[in-house]
């Protein structure tokens, strides 16, 4: 027997002109593909009076034209499309990776990771190499992507001080997240490791290295095989 | 196609038009202008379409000529400004002939001021806005601020003046507020109440490290009563985040498209446009009013700014 999907959905307004929809309160696949099948529906059936979509995990942020529409009218519209989910047929993700460097000057924060871990800093690496991980989303910046899970064995917190500024291309880790970080921003993930590869191309059709739904790997390569791919 | 040369481009200018809207799945919020209805509001005075861009000024304008000459109008906060040697009035559509310069000085009030062009700034669009985004490099003029030097090209114009200026009531309504009215953010009943007093009774400054992305303010922390681990999810422009027990964050124009910090509440659409005129030490409150309040608000002010009366001829 088929269970509704759309149960357990919850709206709460964010502000006088976007709608939260919550579907449960944690991170897991489930979730992860209700907010990718509300997302596909909206994006090929576009509402009149949505301005923009904001996935994460487990939630969707719509932001819409407070003249146009009302919070319950949109959440109206929006139970119509929930009622549609089942019959969304997710495209499978793509397969991409990622060459990264590991430690040194690249991963400031490897040594640290593996202190707190009780593991050696090899068997760090070996560990966040290991496993294929989801896109669950992109955000925070453009091309950022929110990827998951980290090995339990590699879970750390994130930094109690934010550092000012992180460096392109870093391989960060906090709780159960890894990402690399497009662009030099502010950042209080722990920094692993670099990669050559750029995440966000924005003179491409495809802007984004990595889109929602798709599988990473990280490989572990050499500072010079770093410098050969970041001059190619 | 005409050009503006800048002699100097004051202490941040870019190239700002109303955003690009749709790309959250792509993690890129709009961007776009820190008071948007001054820049709707300057293009009309010039005879552009509302959403057409300009230059937006920070703090301090710059130093611009026009070899071609030009039909500009100053809308936002008043930067005191001349053209030669003459007084140039804000909120007032003007002709530049070719060797006049325009000199854009400090800001009397507010943070900051708009150049709209007739014809607009022509920039290449990126993902079909011309926006500048500071932080990743993106849009505008070659993603960055304008320097000494620059040479911007505009769109045709008609290059027709026919003098427009703002209604004086209007003017008065666009004022500077020192109360930001919002409502209850979607974690608003993660905060203690005794916190949630103290934040509505308190008054914040506007930090020194405030910029498109964000206003930091300083004023009494706010503590959770529960210690619960958010989950990052969407954020909304204008949402008050904060830390536990640290100072609430503004996110504006440039802000992450996600977060992790809860949000105790948001300023209201018909305020968001005040934002952008908030200066680093200015002291404001906020005031929290209902969904439906805002919404009344909202379209009151669309309306007012929609009316023939808004622009006089």
């Amino acid at each position: 027997m088929l269970t509704p999907l759309t149960e357990g959905a919850r709206f709460q307004p964010a502000s006088d002109q976007s709608l939260l929809i919550y579907f449960g309160q944690e991170i897991s696949i489930d979730a992860h593909q209700q907010v990718r099948r509300l997302l596909h529906l909206l994006e090929s059936q576009p509402v009149t009076g949505i301005r923009n979509l904001h996935p994460a995990y487990c939630s969707l942020l719509v932001d819409f034209d407070a003249v146009q529409l009302s919070h319950n009218d949109l959440e109206i519209i929006l139970r119509g499309y929930l009622d549609r989910l089942q019959d969304v047929r997710l495209t499978e993700g793509r397969r991409v990776e990622i060459p990264v460097s590991y430690g040194g000057e690249f991963g400031p924060d490897l040594d640290e990771v593996a202190s707190i871990c009780a593991i050696t800093s090899a068997q760090a690496i070996e560990l966040h190499s290991s496993v294929t991980y989801v896109v669950y989303f992109l955000g925070f910046v453009p091309g950022f992507a929110y990827l998951g899970e980290l090995p339990e064995a590699l879970v750390t917190p994130r930094l109690a001080r934010p550092r000012q500024n992180v460096p392109p291309g870093s391989v960060g880790i906090a709780g159960k997240q890894t990402g690399v970080y497009p662009f030099a921003t502010p950042g209080g993930w722990r920094l692993i490791g670099r990669s050559p590869i750029a995440m966000f191309r924005p003179d491409r059709n495809n802007k984004n290295l990595l889109s929602i739904g798709d599988r990473v790997r990280f490989m572990p390569i050499s500072k010079a095989q770093f410098a050969a791919l970041e001059s190619a | 196609m005409s050009v503006i040369q800048v002699q100097a481009a004051g202490l941040l200018t870019t190239v700002q038009d109303l955003g690009r809207e749709g790309f959250g799945p792509l993690g890129i919020s709009p961007s776009g202008a820190a008071d948007p209805i001054s820049l709707r509001l300057g293009n009309r005075l010039v005879a552009n379409p509302e959403g057409s861009a300009g230059l937006e000024m920070t703090l301090l304008g710059g130093i611009f000529s026009f070899p071609d000459g030009a039909v500009l109008a100053l809308a936002g906060a008043d930067f005191a400004t001349t053209l030669d040697d003459r007084t140039v009035d804000p909120w007032t559509s003007f002709e530049v002939r070719p060797g006049q310069t325009l000199r854009v000085g400090s800001a009397r009030w507010g943070a900051r001021c708009y150049l709209c062009v007739q014809g607009g700034i022509a920039v290449k669009p990126f993902l079909g806005s011309a926006s500048t985004h500071l932080q990743s490099g993106l849009g505008g003029f070659d993603g960055r601020p304008l320097r000494k030097g620059d040479v911007v090209h505009t769109g045709s114009a008609i290059r027709t003046l026919r003098k427009r200026k703002l209604a004086p009531q209007l003017q008065a309504r666009l004022s500077a507020r020192q109360v930001l009215r919002v409502t209850a953010g979607p974690q608003s009943n993660w905060f203690a109440e005794s916190s949630l007093r103290t934040f509505y009774a308190g008054t914040y400054r506007v930090g020194e490290q405030s910029n498109r992305m964000g206003l930091r303010l300083e004023g009494a922390p706010v503590t959770q009563s529960s210690s619960g681990e958010m989950i990052t999810e969407g954020v909304s422009l204008g949402a008050v985040q904060a830390p536990h027990g640290g100072s609430p964050i503004i996110l504006f124009v440039e802000q992450q498209t996600t977060g992790g910090y809860p949000k105790i509440c948001n300023v209201i659409s018909a305020d968001l446009h005040c934002i952008g005129q908030l200066r680093p030490r200015d002291e404001i409150r906020f005031e929290q009013v209902t969904l439906e309040t805002a919404r009344a608000l909202l379209i009151e002010q669309e309306k007012l700014l929609a009316s023939e009366e808004s622009i006089l001829e």
